[in-house]
């Protein structure tokens, strides 16, 4: 059992990492990028039956910062 | 005063608060390892130095807001042991949920490394009351990850409650409200990106940040 998690700033957080992105976007010639946020993807293989309170417990006391970022879990 | 400073993998601040330390208070530091899971009994200070603890895996400071020494820190920071964070200490203190706040990429996304103004915010703290009200010092900062954040109401709060300790006086990384330390509702903890610990004699450039270690050391005589 794999669970994907993807952390992301909160809406409102500036995202100084997205925005030299989308300047470096720009800088190849690309138009159109309206905005860019940069995340994280963190992949966990599981035990079967780890419960998904764990892994709520797993991404809020390590894996995500809730002062400035989300997080949701893709179980895969 | 007995104090303590801590050494994490990745941590290269921790010789120089701990020569810091000695210099200006006359007593040397006892040096503790991330894995100690207790103490020593009666500290009066701990220090948590800058550097890259963990390799900044993950984010700055969380791998070492977890590990077994930062546990006995919060409990310790309970009973109201002064906790000093500079730099990656800050990050750390945050992370453990001992500061408000997080420390994102400067805004500048470059790491950013000189001597800066700062304006000192709250002069009643144990950590600094020997600067003068609206004072400007002095200290050198060197991070790639000082941008300070807090929300709104959060930051309207600890303005109000004078937990702001230090600004930058012109900002220099991105930081909401130019803030460069913070102390906890109790005073007994500060966070803060500029190091002190470079600025305490002379040869360095300056001694702003030596009133910062005398502080503390008069605080635990006044308490004894």
């Amino acid at each position: 059992m794999k669970a994907r998690i993807h952390v992301t700033l909160k809406d409102g957080v500036l995202d100084p990492q997205g925005r030299a992105i989308h300047h470096a976007l720009e800088g190849l010639g690309f138009g159109g990028v309206e905005d860019v946020r940069a995340g994280r993807l963190i992949e966990l293989t599981l035990a079967d039956g780890t419960s998904d309170d764990d892994i709520d417990a797993m991404c809020r006391k390590l894996l995500a910062n809730m002062v400035i970022e989300n997080y949701r879990v893709e179980l895969v | 005063m007995k104090s303590a400073v801590i050494t994490f993998p990745g941590s290269n601040c921790d010789r120089d608060l701990a020569v810091a330390i000695e210099r200006v208070t006359g007593h040397a530091p006892i040096r503790l390892w991330h894995g100690e899971q207790t103490l020593p009994e009666g500290l009066d200070l701990i220090g948590v130095p800058g550097g890259f603890s963990y390799g900044d895996y993950l984010r700055s400071g969380a791998m070492a807001a977890r590990s077994p020494v930062v546990g006995a820190v919060v409990e310790a920071a309970a009973r109201g042991v002064a906790v000093l964070g500079i730099c990656n200490g800050f990050q750390i203190l945050t992370e453990a949920g001992l500061l408000p706040g997080a420390l994102m990429r400067n805004a500048g996304i470059r790491f950013v490394c000189r001597t800066v103004a700062l304006k000192v915010e709250n002069t009643a703290s144990r950590f600094t009351k020997l600067y003068q009200p609206g004072e400007t010092i002095h200290i050198p900062v060197a991070h790639h990850d000082g941008n300070y954040f807090a929300d709104d109401a959060t930051l309207d709060r600890i303005e109000g409650d004078g937990q702001v300790a230090f600004r930058y006086a012109d900002g220099i990384n991105g930081s909401a409200r130019d803030i460069a330390g913070v102390l906890n509702a109790k005073g007994n903890v500060l966070g803060m990106m500029p190091h002190p610990e470079r600025m305490v004699e002379p040869l360095q450039g300056g001694t702003d940040g030596a009133r910062l270690f005398e502080a503390l050391a008069q605080s635990v005589l006044e308490r004894a």
